[in-house]
This record gives structure tokens, C-alpha cells and sequence, in this order.
């Protein structure tokens, strides 16, 4: 009985910014434990973009015209920051995946009866999401380099090229987090994560030339917010193709900023609406 | 001065269904208070509402004596929850959950690493600390997650149907742990479609259905309002039914009912087990065989029955359905 009653020494009162990030690195580490736990689950993150690259490359590469090349070598340069974006918005559908599991499992109740920070099992969860999006990059970088992708600008640029498709995976996982809450089951979750993905990844400068695509669908691929981190990753790893003319839409102009923009947009947005979800869930 | 749970007009609905239709609860500190009745009576959503988890229509209430509206995060301080679901991570071993779950309660790393040591050996999980808590059994798991709400010691508890779904031998432990909580001065709300679980737990019992409490009192109170002590026969030979009939109706408080197909014969009475010898002489003195005799006390399945014209039906159906919006 002892160890039951026993008197606990009185909890330090902790709050507001300090205690938010006190939580959220909790269940953040707790996250990471969980998919050390199920690697199998970070070896299909990597099969899907490495298929990608393979298929890409080698199938439809010779015949995709990018800016005035036909040259497969150009279109592989041209490719790989699509790749990068893609694979950063598809762990999206773990963060909504996992979030459901936690619904599911009364975990959410749980969290939702400890005197938590507000965000905390959301922010920490999109945490460790960052962190394991950024190794499946990493991977999928050396990958890159093996078939040949070079990126050609200073290392200042490369790293600011990942940091976007970094902050950009870390705005959608929040989308993701709102779909995991919004479900009922965490299978919903993983096929509700993906299918809007396949039109926002393909109407969009990630495979093709926005500039070959028919009016309505340029109009649509110029502004789409992953196209505009796309075309900022081209810039600053120097893999626009020669002769490729880059169209005058204003995000298309100015991708830094714009995916930065749109970026927080995202992410202020769908933080928001999910942490305001996550108060009021009931499985 | 209200309990260490009060609950005064809660009312939550969902859709068109009342989920929670004017509930009130007092639960003086130290007592366990057994929320009893059927999937979809509202017990789930009665906790979720002074746990925290669902804001009621109206009504108000008080936890520890702080009030669950106004002061929620300071309610969750002095509060520990174990649902219906052990909500543990599978993943992760029985002491990383305790750990995790002692830091968001705002230990410091090392003192919810001890109090993750002491819990697990205080619930026989120490050998198993080490191992994912999928590994674990499902008592197993279930002692992990009460362990969890014990973490800070809260003076609270609330266990949603703590032991559904377990084995007897598993029910058996887990009814110790909480009879040495409950004797270490915590409060506790307990909701069971057990009846025995309430007869057996609780101080207090709460009969709720479709929203409301249809009952209250001690088990000894409630058993009471049913009606006393009964006799039951059970002749061996059809043809001596109606014998056997006058005779209890003789010793009873009224006529004795029949059950034809299984020849029992069931009266009201008074006096207990001198009046039993009786009934029993007089039967053997008039030649009327019988296969069973005994003297039945009621049980809270009497009252429940009673009460509501219905069976407390302990089918497997989710009572989370009801909190579904």
C-alpha cells in the first residue's frame, strides 16, 4: 500500500511557454521511441520516394521535356526537387495516421486528462515527424546522388533548399494532425492523408514543365503551394534546366518567399483548427 | 460542504439522444461512489464530463473541490483516470509509459523515473517493466494503466468499468488494488455493469439509466426497497405444486408465486432462517419431496429489475457509442 499513498513530492508548477515545450519534447521523445520500435514503418516511408525516383527517371524521363531539354540527365536534376517535395507531404499521412491510433486507443483521453500544455501531444507529435521526415530526405538524397542528381549552387543554398522542404512537411503534418482528429479510424486517416495528396503533387511543376501544362491547370500548378517550394529548390540547388522559362506568376517569380509564405499560412492555419479540434475530441 | 465529487444538474446531449439528462452526484471524501446500469445509461459521459473531457450543456461541478467548468487544468492536477480501454502506448515498455505519463503530470525526469520503480513493483509489473506493453496480457495492461492514474497519488479517481472484459482471477486482483486505494483515504467514482462489482466496492451505489439516477443508497438501502427476503422451493413432483403453494402461503407475507416449468415456488417473508426449518418440517411432515430449498436474500439484479422493468444486460457493445456526437 505504501508505494500507493506514498507522498509525492509537490509537482514544479511549470507554465505557459516553458511548459509547452517541456510537453511537447515528452511526447515527442515518446513518438521517436514508438517508431524506432516499428522501423518497418520507415522502410515503406523510403520505398515510395525511391520507387518514385527510379520510375521517373528511368520510364518516363526520356520522354518529359523540361524547358528545352530532352536530355534525361537534365530531367533528373529537374526531378529531384519534386521528389523531395512529394516526400515531405506524403508523412503527412502518419501524423494522421498516428493521431487517429491515439484517438482509438484512448491515449487522446488520456493526454486530454493530465494537466498538459494545450498543443503539446499535437506539436510533439508533428515533431517527431519532422525528425523522421528529415532522415527519410537524407536517405533519399544519397539515393539521388547515386543515379546522378548534382546540385550545383553554394552549400548556404542546399541547406536552405531542405530547410523549405523541411518547414513545408512540418505546415502539411498539422494538416494532418486535423484529418487524424477528424476521423474515426486510423485506416481513414491514412487513405484520407493521401488522396488529396495525388492531385496537390501531380497538378503541379513536380514532374512536368508548368509551362506545357493545358491553361487552367498551369493557372492552378503556378499558385499551388508546393509547387512555389518546388521551383525555390530548383533555384537554390541550381537545377532549373537550360533554356527553361520560368512563367510570370507571382510565386513562380519569387519562390523563396512564397513557399515560406504559404508555408505559414499553412501551418498558423491548421494549428490552430487542430489544437481547437483536439479541446473539444470525443471518440 | 459538498463531497470530493459533487455533480449538480449535469445535462449533455448529443444530437436528440440525453445522454446526461440532470444528473446529480455527491461523494463525500474517501467513500467510492459505483456508478451502476447498462451500456448507454450514460456512466461514460458522466465521467468524461467531470473528468474533464466533455463540457456539459448545463449543470455544475466540482472536483476536489475546484470547479470542473472554471478550473480545468487544475482539476486534472488531482485527478487520476483509467477508462474502459487500457490507454496505454503498446509501443512503448510499461516503465516509459509510467515515466512519460509522471512528466506530464509536471514531475521532474528523475522523480517520475522512482515513482515509475514503485508502481511497478506495488503492481507485480516489475518483471515486465522492461518489455513493449503489447507484449503484456490484458489484466496485465490493465494494471499498467490504473498504475498510470496513480502516478501523483490524486486524491481522485475515476474508473470507467475497470474490470470489463477481465478474467475473474484478474477482476479479483484488481478489486484488492482498489479496496487498498480506497482504504489510503482516495475518493473514487466507479462505473460497473457488474452488479456484484458495486455490491461488492462501493459505499454508495447510483442506479442511472438513460441519463438519469432512477436510484441511490447502500446496497443494503437498495436491496431493502426491493423487498425483503424470500423463500424458493423447488417440489420434485409437478402434482405437488399446489400443495407446497398453501403451505408457504401459510408462513409467507402473500401468495407464493409459481414457475410451473421448473416446479419453483418462490413467497415473501419474515424471519429468516428459523421460519426456513419450519417451512422445511412442514413439507417433509406432508410427504411433499423436494430437490432444492433456500432462503434468498435479493440481489442488486433484483433491484435492478425492479427499478427499470429490465435486465442490466452486460452485452459487449460499446458504451463509447453514446458519446458519440
Amino acid at each position: 500500500m505504501s508505494a500507493v499513498t506514498r507522498t509525492v513530492p509537490a509537482p514544479t508548477p511549470a507554465s505557459g511557454i516553458g511548459k509547452s515545450v517541456r510537453d511537447s519534447l515528452v511526447i515527442a521523445r515518446r513518438n521517436l521511441i514508438r517508431m524506432s520500435r516499428i522501423p518497418e514503418m520507415i522502410l515503406f516511408g523510403l520505398i515510395q520516394p525511391v520507387m518514385f525516383v527510379v520510375l521517373f527517371t528511368y520510364v518516363f524521363g526520356g520522354s518529359i521535356q523540361v524547358g528545352g531539354s530532352l536530355s534525361s540527365q537534365d530531367y533528373r536534376e529537374f526531378l529531384m526537387a519534386g521528389i523531395f517535395a512529394q516526400t515531405v507531404t506524403f508523412a503527412t499521412a502518419g501524423a494522421g495516421a498516428g493521431i487517429a491510433d491515439d484517438m482509438h486507443k484512448g491515449l487522446i483521453d488520456r493526454f486530454r486528462s493530465l494537466p498538459m500544455a494545450r498543443g503539446a501531444v499535437l506539436t510533439g507529435r508533428t515533431v517527431a515527424d519532422l525528425v523522421q521526415t528529415a532522415l527519410t530526405l537524407v536517405v533519399l538524397a544519397l539515393v539521388a546522388l547515386l543515379i546522378g542528381w548534382r546540385a550545383h549552387e553554394n552549400f548556404g543554398k542546399i541547406l536552405a533548399g531542405f530547410g523549405l522542404l523541411l518547414l513545408l512537411g512540418y505546415a502539411f503534418s498539422w494538416i494532418g494532425a486535423l484529418i487524424g482528429l477528424s476521423v474515426r479510424t486510423p485506416e481513414a486517416a491514412t487513405s484520407g492523408g493521401l488522396i488529396w495528396l495525388f492531385p496537390l503533387t501531380f497538378i503541379s511543376n513536380a514532374f512536368v514543365d508548368s509551362n506545357n501544362l493545358p491553361t487552367f491547370f498551369r493557372h492552378i500548378a503556378e499558385w499551388n503551394p508546393f509547387s512555389t517550394t518546388v521551383q525555390a529548390c530548383r533555384e537554390l540547388f541550381g537545377n532549373l534546366p537550360p533554356g527553361f522559362k520560368t512563367p510570370d506568376a507571382w510565386p513562380m517569380q519569387h519562390p523563396v518567399l512564397a513557399s515560406v509564405l504559404w508555408s505559414v499560412v499553412i501551418l498558423v492555419v491548421f494549428r490552430t483548427l487542430a489544437v481547437r479540434k483536439y479541446r473539444s475530441a470525443a471518440v | 460542504m459538498p463531497g470530493a465529487i459533487y455533480a449538480e444538474g449535469l445535462v449533455k446531449t448529443f444530437g436528440d439522444v440525453r445522454a446526461l439528462d440532470g444528473v446529480d452526484l455527491d461523494v463525500p471524501e474517501g467513500t467510492v461512489l459505483g456508478l451502476l446500469g447498462p451500456n448507454g445509461a450514460g456512466k461514460t459521459t458522466a465521467v468524461r464530463c467531470l473528468t474533464t473531457l466533455l463540457t456539459p450543456d448545463s449543470g455544475r461541478a466540482f472536483v476536489a473541490g475546484i470547479d470542473v467548468l472554471k478550473h480545468p487544468n487544475e482539476v486534472r492536477r488531482s485527478i487520476g483516470l483509467s477508462g474502459q480501454f487500457a490507454a496505454v502506448d503498446e509501443y512503448l515498455t510499461g516503465r516509459e509509459n509510467l515515466q512519460m505519463v509522471g512528466q506530464l503530470y509536471e514531475m521532474r525526469a528523475k522523480e517520475a523515473k522512482i515513482r515509475a520503480g514503485e508502481l511497478l513493483e506495488r503492481f507485480h509489473l516489475a518483471d515486465a517493466a522492461d518489455r513493449p506493453s503489447k507484449t503484456y496480457s490484458g489484466g496485465m495492461r490493465r494494471r499498467l494503466d490504473l498504475a498510470a492514474a496513480l502516478v501523483v497519488s490524486p486524491p481522485v479517481m475515476f474508473m470507467d468499468e475497470p474490470t470489463t472484459g477481465l478474467d475473474p482471477r484478474n477482476r479479483q486482483g484488481l478489486w484488492e488494488v482498489i479496496q487498498e486505494l480506497v482504504a489510503g483515504g482516495t475518493t473514487l467514482l466507479l462505473t460497473t455493469q457488474y452488479l456484484e462489482e458495486a455490491d461488492h466496492l462501493a459505499h454508495d451505489i447510483c442506479v442511472v439509466d438513460h441519463g438519469r439516477v432512477i436510484a441511490r443508497g447502500t446496497a443494503d438501502q437498495l436491496k431493502a426497497q426491493t423487498g425483503g427476503e424470500r423463500v424458493e422451493v423447488v417440489v420434485h413432483e409437478p402434482a405437488h405444486i399446489a400443495a407446497a403453494g398453501e403451505i408457504l402461503a401459510g408462513f409467507g407475507k402473500g401468495e407464493a408465486t409459481v414457475d410451473r416449468h421448473t416446479r419453483k415456488l418462490t413467497v415473501p417473508v419474515t424471519g429468516g432462517a428459523k421460519l426456513l426449518a419450519e417451512v422445511i418440517r412442514e413439507l417433509d411432515a406432508r410427504g411433499i419431496e423436494i430437490d432444492d430449498i433456500g432462503l434468498r436474500r435479493p440481489t442488486l439484479d433484483d433491484v435492478f429489475i425492479s427499478l427499470t422493468g429490465h435486465m442490466a444486460e452486460a452485452t459487449d457493445t460499446d458504451e463509447e457509442k453514446e458519446a458519440t456526437p
